[in-house]
């Protein structure tokens, strides 16, 4: 592969753009794991070779595989830059937002396994059942909880106060961090980073009155203790967050029972 | 078949569907289907923020905000329903800032706001601090601070339900709303939600453009099942063109970007705004801008060796502000351009950015199904509606505020109908349409393949009905997208299977996208004038005598089959303020 995309630059002159654009398209070979129970149990892998520019997504080249090689491929996707939260998928063993990663940053010139993440059932190609991640999400009681009457305009909070907290509101849900934890690969029982990242977010929201509770959920078998901060949830997050701070800052708040 | 009963089904999970269902199911026994996940809607890309004249930094109030609104939209507005917008944009921020969601502050602790285009003190003097925002993801924390709070509410989702149709049916003469067909992806399966009243709020329809700052699955499906149900499209011609999306990509760099004080600049370096508009400058309205920036490439100013984009210039601002106050955006553009904006301009250009028309309701979000009678039952809110509060051209903000403000009373309106109303028969054989469509396409054994006549579309669209428009190119874009829908009817899908079948989900997409097309450059070739975002070159006035009007697009089936668009029109509402030449 490497030879015939030599070839191709060397060949490429300065002649007319269309020939010059051309040259800057390499060949790669994604690596697809292939699943789809109405046509067989098990799943499969399967190779596809095309022609794409380096500076591309991994989520174009699996557009261009879908739109002209084979429809059948499925895949989630929606925003194409990083923020629906749709693509999250392991590229190359790592978990990734398809549509944020470029090919040229990947090694391109090996070809690039892309599977569907991992810990969540199957449905069919990189498509997976992402109900039991939202659950553990619901059940942390991510939305603010004040009592007494509500003020007539908005509550007051220092922007000190605001900035304690910035790095877990930038969670889109793509589930790359819990689908990288090792424990929740072993217990989907566990509540999974990015639960416990927005659990983060309220328990360290001056505004909220319930940090109590869920630091009582949090507590629980499938809670934060079963965190065993390997830092995989921190190296996939597409976001930047760092999550296994945020944990730790849980775990903190659990023993000094202050936040 | 499984047929489910709700009192009011919400469709679509973006901003304005969940703003609506967080009030509706507070009252009636509410549905919604969307299909995505609520999280990945599109309200999420918002980046710059949510206008209201809160006065936290500096003088306003909520007129100055009607009248940037009415002004912005080059007085197509209807001046009722902006003075609404703007009135109870106040409160709207107030709640979303008491459900949760955590705006950026000022020192005194309040919510803290900035600088957007066509925002202005005094009837515009000068540019105001009137974006309420949470860094440049102001959108995603609106999305994921009203998905919490649907949490908290117990709302009811169906995910990946994808609605292809709306149920109607006939009561004593008068077309009620039955409910709507939905397809579930996972399984194939066809659903049917008989409701007492149902609510459109499934987002835009920019995916028929190629450059667009639109996420894939934006394709109009509402405004398509409204249409072919015989219900009306306003002003589907205006069609907003965002100034700055990155380069070749059209992905969105907020205008917060020229708000915190970025520049754009031609290849010799120079503030071109200057020169278009002297008091506004680089926060002149989008329109305005994008023409601007157009203008800039075609007299031969454009950058790189092209000469096909200019540069948003952020490099002589502090980098900690960029880093507190335009994270993403930053990062985009070193993700996508391999570009430190500290030190280097970002090579951008207009994107395809929000449709102004949509499905035409009255204030309290009724759709309606000619100039004035609302379709009992039937509400819509956001993108998808056209109410309408910005006219031929949206101001920056005011889209966010849109889908809370409209979101929130469609919700009320709707659910507060479906306590008092009965259900609707539903019409006989009520799976027929999608059943037909769904077997036709998948069964389908054509020729035709779906990405070359979506690419061919979009070609078609980026080249005739952008920025600048004339007859002719019109022309050519009905008549290519003519031929485009022809070739779909012998279009067929590889995959053959129920379950998680997106690659029939793109074709129907591409379905809805041509029509709307159609009735966009329909729409733009009668319109001989110039106003906001529909520019033609042909006519570059605006013509308040013969066009100060919304256009109103049908849908007619000849008896033989078929099918033409026909233009009506609908006066503009107008109240305190007579249109004025606009000036930024």
């Amino acid at each position: 592969m490497g030879t015939a995309t030599l070839e191709k630059n060397d060949s490429a002159g300065p002649v007319d753009s269309a020939e010059n654009s051309a040259s800057h398209l390499i060949t790669v070979t994604l690596r697809i794991r292939r699943f789809n129970p109405e046509v067989a149990e098990e799943s499969n892998w399967q190779d596809f070779t095309l022609q794409i520019d380096p500076k591309e997504r991994v989520l174009d080249a699996l557009h261009q595989i879908k739109w002209e090689m084979d429809g059948t491929l499925t895949f989630r996707r929606s925003c194409a830059h990083g923020i629906c939260g749709s693509d999250a998928m392991r590229i190359n063993g790592r978990n990734r937002l398809a549509c944020k990663t470029l090919i040229k940053d990947i090694g391109p010139d090996k070809p690039i396994t892309v599977e569907p993440i991992k810990g969540l059932t199957v449905l069919k190609d990189l498509v997976v059942d992402m109900e039991p991640f939202f659950q553990a999400y619901r059940d942390v009681m991510p939305f603010l909880v004040t009592n007494g009457n509500e003020p007539t305009r908005e509550r007051l909070q220092s922007a000190e106060d605001r900035e304690r907290f910035d790095d877990t509101t930038k969670c889109i849900l793509c589930a790359a961090c819990t689908s990288s934890c090792p424990v929740f690969w072993n217990d989907g029982q566990y509540f999974g980073p990015a639960a416990i990242v927005n659990a983060h977010r309220f328990i360290f929201d001056s505004r909220d009155e319930a940090g109590e509770q869920r630091l009582e959920i949090l507590n629980d078998r499938d809670g934060v203790w079963r965190c065993r901060t390997t830092f995989n949830c921190t190296d996939a997050c597409p976001r930047g967050i760092e999550v296994t701070k945020a944990i730790q800052e849980v775990k903190r708040a659990l023993i000094t029972r202050r936040f | 078949m499984q047929i489910h009963k709700y009192d009011t089904v919400i469709v679509g999970a973006g901003g304005a569907g969940m703003r609506a269902a967080i009030e509706s199911t507070k009252r009636s026994r509410t549905a919604v289907l969307t299909k995505l996940y609520p999280t990945r809607s599109h309200t999420g890309a918002a980046q710059g923020g949510m206008a209201a004249a809160l006065a936290n930094v500096e003088e306003d109030n909520w007129e100055w905000h009607t009248f940037d609104t009415i002004k912005g939209g080059d007085y197509l507005v209807d001046q009722d329903a902006a003075e609404i917008l703007a009135k109870e944009a106040i409160d709207s921020v107030l709640d979303l800032e008491k459900m949760g969601l955590p705006f950026n502050r000022t020192p005194q602790g309040r919510i803290d706001q900035r600088r957007f285009g066509g925002h202005s003190r005094n009837h515009g003097e000068a540019p105001v601090r009137r974006s309420c925002y949470a860094a440049d993801r102001t959108g995603h924390m609106i999305l994921q601070t009203l998905y919490q709070n649907c949490v908290k509410e117990g709302v009811e989702f169906f995910n990946e339900f994808y609605v292809l149709d709306l149920l109607l049916n006939e009561v004593d003469g008068v077309k009620k709303t039955a409910g709507v067909v939905a397809y579930e992806l996972a399984t194939g399966e066809i659903h049917v939600f008989q409701a007492k009243a149902v609510v459109f709020a499934s987002g835009g329809n920019g995916k028929f453009f190629k450059v667009t700052s639109n996420a894939h699955t934006l394709t109009g499906d509402g405004q398509a099942a409204a249409f072919r149900r015989g219900l009306p499209l306003e002003d589907m011609e205006f069609f907003q063109f965002h100034p700055t999306g990155i380069w070749k990509m059209g992905i969105l760099l907020t205008e917060g970007a020229r708000g915190e004080g970025g520049i754009l600049r031609n290849k010799d370096g120079e503030r071109f705004m200057e020169k278009y508009a002297p008091v506004m400058k680089d926060l002149a309205s989008r329109d305005v801008v994008s023409r601007a920036i157009y203008t800039e490439i075609r007299e031969g100013r454009g950058c790189g060796a092209d000469k096909d984009h200019v540069y948003l210039d952020l490099t002589h601002l502090p980098p900690e502000q960029l880093d507190a106050k335009l994270p993403d955006i930053t990062e985009f553009a070193r993700t996508y351009l391999g570009i430190e904006p500290y030190t280097d301009p970002v090579p951008i250009q207009p994107t395809a950015h929000y449709a102004m028309g949509g499905i035409p309701t009255n204030v309290e979000g009724e759709v309606l199904s000619d100039n004035t009678t609302p379709v009992p039952g039937l509400y819509a809110a956001g993108e998808v509606a056209c109410v309408s509060v910005h006219g031929a051209n949206r101001l920056g903000t005011n889209s966010l505020l849109d889908i809370n403000v409209f979101g929130r009373r469609a919700g009320i309106a709707a659910a507060e109908y479906s306590a008092t109303a009965d259900f609707v028969e539903l019409p006989e054989n009520p799976t027929k349409f999608v059943e037909d469509e769904v077997e036709n396409l998948r069964d389908a054994t054509g020729n035709e393949r779906v990405v070359e006549i979506r690419k061919a579309l979009q070609e078609t669209m980026d080249k005739n009905v952008m920025v600048f428009r004339t007859e002719q190119t019109l022309k050519e874009a009905v008549e290519e997208i003519g031929q485009l829908r022809k070739r779909f009817r012998n279009i067929s899908v590889q995959d053959k299977g129920k379950r998680f079948n997106t690659d029939l989900l793109e074709a129907l997409e591409l379905g809805n996208l041509l029509d709307l097309a159609e009735v966009t450059a329909v729409s733009a070739l009668a319109r001989k004038e110039s106003r906001g975002g529909h520019y033609r070159e042909d006519f570059p006035n605006r013509d308040d005598v013969n066009f100060m009007r919304h256009t109103m697009a049908y849908r007619e089936v000849g008896d033989d089959g078929t099918e033409s668009i026909r233009l009506d029109y609908k006066p503009v509402v107008q109240t305190r303020y007579q249109p004025m030449e606009r000036k930024y």
